[in-house]
């Protein structure tokens, strides 16, 4: 805050300085102008003019269909099942990957139990993993329990994922309460969980905003697991939509894609715009480790 | 009394996290690590025959495109994302008009799915849609911008799309960087008439340092990691020419039933990982031991 008085501001520099933020401002904008703008024309439209060019008629048929009964293969219920499959398995996902990563956290940093040192590192070796290390083995394991290509696996698939990251979110928080907080409610005779919910989590609003919208975010645009864990019935929207967009059966509706596309975007877009600030800490906690 | 409850309370609470992190991260891990040195194919079965997978692996054409094109695509999107992000926060740093208006334009890529930004990038790539398309219809009829039908260039549009999708994520990380860096060498630099531009590029940007080894281990990770953008962009077509290490691993696993040869190379990119994080956990632990 303080440092915007003191950086200087050359005046020779001041247009250039401009001129790359806008520039780079609406280059940044343009694919989402794109969907956008495409979403709204009709096939021949699309056809003749360019990307960029406004819709001669404005129509909102390709969103209907794009919801309702866009093709993948022989199914044609448009995304919309995609939506609310991806809705089924968001919610618990980042309701139980937040209980159970705000009380992990705070078990490690204030609890201190033996071992803190090497579950960090473990916390850190799975933060940075490649996925694709350990899927091939979870599928054998999600077989073995009975819970592959059932909702329940897909989720629990997305908290094992998730934990690890959220539960050193809290714990980086955590960390800095001070401990004579949690040393007076000891004296006052609070145990481990009652200290947690009657002390520790009142005071966690901040990070359970963040972690509600990293979670959200990650879960919703996730395409590997639910395209492996999710079985034919349970797929989310990410998979239905590539589906959709990959089923070419003659012409080509780009002006249906690209709505399918915009539809996808939509919830993860909206959290965004509505809640920055959160949105950026929830980036930064991933660069920002214990 | 109070100690027990104590104790027993932190346990149970940590009793989950701990199952996943055992069962999950370091059980799959070695497992795959175990499989990588069977003769595994469609079913996994432990019938060891030491190195022969990852033999075979570095003499199959498509992993060396693939992991080849991973240090191409790496490379480009690295050293996009740092040079655009850093001018970008630069630029953010000095008092600047409307900024939350440009950091809302720049950052809003990050929030979407990778499959969303290779789908549009995918439109606009494409020659009979995109770029050559609205080039050619302004007049130039001859213009031709056809990276993503060419073997030698698809990996570059790979590149596009991840540098339009990150480069926000390296700015805000640059910008906290930025105005945490201490005002008054800012004031010394004036007094002694030194140029704003040669200020960041002799003082500022390399006390930096650390904030930008911070970016380039989240972008390594997440090149490294890089899948949907690959399925829903180019499907590492043409033919497998923009093939990347996570994908050619989904694939042979779920898709060519050999499961020995996509452990190999699943180890092959954790190891790389490694390579990666090993520093960065080093000094974490460090920091924490400290505390």
């Amino acid at each position: 805050m303080t440092s915007a008085a003191n950086t200087p501001v050359e005046q020779r520099s001041s247009w250039l300085k401009y001129l790359l933020l806008i520039v780079a401002a609406l280059a940044s904008a343009v694919p989402l102008i794109v969907m956008l703008l495409t979403s709204v024309k009709t096939l021949p439209d699309v056809q003749s003019g360019s990307l960029l060019a406004l819709p001669h008629s404005f129509t909102l048929e390709p969103w209907l269909k794009a919801w309702n009964s866009a093709c993948a293969g022989l199914t044609c219920g448009g995304v919309q099942v995609g939506f609310w499959n991806s809705v089924k398995i968001t919610v618990p996902g980042v309701v139980v990957t937040i209980a159970l990563g705000s009380i992990s956290g705070y078990a490690l940093a204030l609890w201190r139990p033996r071992w803190n040192g090497l579950l960090l590192m473990l916390l850190s070796l799975a933060i940075f993993m490649p996925y694709q290390v350990v899927v091939f083995p979870l599928v054998k394991m999600w077989s073995t329990a009975n819970i592959f290509g059932t909702l329940f696996g897909v989720v629990l698939v997305h908290v094992v994922f998730n934990l690890p990251l959220i539960t050193v979110l809290f714990r980086n928080f955590y960390v800095a309460v001070p401990g004579e907080i949690v040393k007076a409610a000891r004296v006052d005779g609070a145990g481990f969980y009652s200290t947690f919910f009657e002390v520790i989590l009142p005071m966690s609003v901040a990070p359970i905003i963040v972690s509600v919208i990293l979670v959200f975010t990650n879960i919703w645009n996730d395409f590997l697991f639910g395209l492996i864990f999710a079985g034919p019935t349970g797929r989310p929207m990410t998979v239905e939509l590539n589906n959709i967009v990959g089923a070419v059966t003659g012409e080509r509706e780009y002006n249906v894609d690209m709505a399918a596309t915009l539809i996808t975007a939509l919830p993860p877009l909206l959290i965004y715009f509505l809640s920055g600030r959160y949105f950026v800490r929830g980036l930064a906690s991933g660069a920002v480790k214990g | 009394m109070r100690a027990l409850v104590r104790r027993f309370g932190g346990r149970a609470a940590l009793t989950p996290l701990v199952v996943i992190l055992v069962v999950c991260y370091l059980g799959g891990i070695g497992w795959t690590i175990g499989i990588s040195f069977t003769d595994s194919r469609m079913v996994p079965r432990w019938n060891f025959d030491g190195f022969d997978q990852y033999i075979r692996l570095f003499t199959t054409p498509r992993w060396i495109t693939a992991y080849t094109n991973m240090f191409i695509y790496g490379a480009g999107v690295i050293l996009g994302t740092l040079i655009l992000g850093s001018l970008l926060a630069i630029a953010l740093d000095s008092r600047t008009r409307f900024e939350s208006v440009f950091r809302t334009m720049l950052l809003y890529p990050l929030s979407v799915s990778f499959i969303v930004t290779g789908l549009v990038w995918d439109a606009i790539l494409t020659p009979s849609t995109g770029v050559e398309s609205m080039v050619r219809g302004l007049g130039w009829s001859n213009f031709s911008f056809d990276w993503i039908g060419q073997q030698q260039t698809a990996v570059y549009c790979l590149i596009i799309a991840a540098v339009w999708h990150h480069v926000g994520l390296v700015m805000v990380i640059m910008l906290s960087g930025l105005r945490a860096f201490d005002p008054e060498i800012w004031k010394a630099a004036k007094v002694e008439g030194i140029t704003t531009a040669r200020t960041y590029l002799h003082v500022v940007l390399p006390s930096l340092g650390p904030t930008i080894m911070t970016c380039v281990i989240l972008l390594a990770i997440q090149v490294i990691r890089s899948y949907d953008l690959v399925v829903a962009l180019t499907g590492g077509g043409p033919g497998v020419s923009s093939d990347l290490p996570a994908k050619f691993v989904v694939d042979l696993a779920f898709e060519r039933g050999n499961v020995g040869q996509a452990s190999a190379a699943a180890v092959i990119m954790f190891a790389t990982v490694l390579v990666c994080i090993i520093p960065y956990i080093l000094i974490g632990t460090r920091r924490s031991e400290v505390e």
